[in-house]
């Protein structure tokens, strides 16, 4: 046990190591993010209501997600990476643990620009909106890497990645919005909790299959 | 088949909505059969995973090709249905349709993953575990959107209509027997024209 949190920690500070010198994924996501919110702002018509903007939020949320999760397996796939990762002697599911919580940690401080940044363009923000984006992340994130790996390997790729994750996106953007514009929001809560949880252990129990023949 | 179309038109009573009910005879079997179908691709790809049954891919496979036959002919008189009794073609207020139309979704995405990767024991790898993350998304993407529908609509969907009198009942089982066999009958039909076409291709690369 105490063997592949080492593992996972290793792997994900390697993920970390390498955006800190390349910074490829962190820039591209805030940048994103907040043109994003501005595109939004735009697009909304004027007298539109606050809720009509909370949706939007979750949107750029998601699509932000989707940025991240695109880059996920860029090193891997084009340097060759993902072999010798099979080879160190650690768990399979190591790789994507650690892979999870690396785009977790872009996808968090993309968000903590990006909910400021909401607050300041559109309305403010209260606790049920920020615990649900953090649940909704992990369920994201987890469900993501599986299929960023799918579609490493695929053809078309950064294509798929999208049509891949969207449908299964619909259940946490209904858990998030009506987290945010519900007064009691528990129930929403407590359906993120739920998918996090299920699509976390399917994903941890799959992942090995993804990158082996 | 024919007992069944037989026992709608001419046996189960024309009830307050008229003809159009009968349309409920065809929807709600296909909408069932198609979930048989996915949860059946799903069994399929569960047995390639455990237990590397060879083949247990290509079954997979037809299964949910014809789960997503179904589940497109499901949206279809799902709409009917909707357009003569509620006047609209799409009802975002109707649980089951909204469901199809995400799982619709979820299982063109496997076709273009299918058909994005060449064939292998990793596609097959690729495509079961897809097939089982669809599995899971049925019962989590219900609740999710019986969940959206209370900030949708605020009222509240509890009561699935008025009980079914017995001939209704009987029609219906019926009338999901026969789609059920429909089902199995293309089923087998699809999986021995790809056995065949496998087949051919290999006596093909032997003779080459």
């Amino acid at each position: 046990m105490r063997r592949y949190a080492a593992d996972v920690a290793v792997l994900a500070r390697k993920d970390l190591t390498l955006e800190l010198r390349a910074r490829d994924t962190l820039p591209a996501m805030l940048l994103f993010v907040v043109s994003t919110l501005v595109v939004f702002h735009f697009a909304l018509p004027k007298d539109s209501s606050d809720l009509a903007a909370k949706g939007l939020l979750w949107v750029a949320i998601v699509f932000t997600a989707l940025v991240g999760l695109t880059r996920a397996f860029v090193a891997e796939r084009e340097q060759g990476l993902i072999d010798g990762l099979l080879l160190a002697p650690c768990d399979r599911s190591a790789i994507w643990l650690a892979k999870s919580a690396s785009v977790l940690a872009f996808l968090g401080l993309a968000e903590l620009v990006a909910l400021p940044a909401y607050a300041a363009f559109f309305s403010g923000i209260g606790w049920s909106t920020i615990l649900a984006v953090l649940l909704a992340d992990i369920g994201m994130v987890t469900v993501g890497t599986l299929l960023a790996a799918v579609a490493a390997v695929s053809r078309t790729r950064e294509l798929i990645l999208p049509l891949l994750f969207l449908p299964l996106a619909i259940p946490v953007v209904i858990g998030g919005v009506g987290a945010s514009v519900v007064d009691d929001s528990g129930r929403y809560l407590g359906f993120l909790c739920l998918y996090d949880a299920v699509f976390a252990i399917i994903s941890w129990a799959s992942f090995e299959y993804v990158v082996t023949e | 088949m024919t007992a069944s179309i037989a026992l709608i038109f001419f046996y189960a009573p024309v009830d307050a909505d008229g003809l159009n009910q009968k349309i409920f005879y065809f929807h709600v079997p296909i909408a069932l059969t198609s979930y048989a179908c996915f949860g059946w691709g799903a069994v399929k790809a569960f047995q390639h995973l455990w237990k590397r049954r060879p083949g247990a891919d290509l079954e997979s496979y037809v299964a949910i090709h014809q789960g997503v036959i179904f589940g497109a002919l499901t949206l279809v008189t799902g709409s009917i249905w909707a357009r003569v009794r509620w006047g609209h073609w799409w009802t975002w207020g109707d649980e089951q349709l909204v469901l199809f139309l995400v799982l619709f979704l979820f299982y063109c995405a496997y076709f273009m993953l299918r058909y994005s990767v060449d064939p292998g024991p990793q596609r097959a790898n690729l495509c079961a575990v897809y097939a089982l993350f669809g599995v899971v998304l049925i019962p989590i993407s219900f609740l999710a959107i019986r969940l959206a529908n209370s900030y949708i609509h605020p009222t509240v969907f509890t009561s699935d209509g008025p009980q079914m009198a017995t001939s209704q009942l009987a029609t219906f089982c019926v009338a999901w027997a026969a789609i059920l066999s429909l089902a199995y009958f293309l089923y087998r039909f699809e999986l021995a024209g790809k056995r065949l076409d496998a087949d051919l291709k290999e006596l093909r690369e032997l003779l080459a």
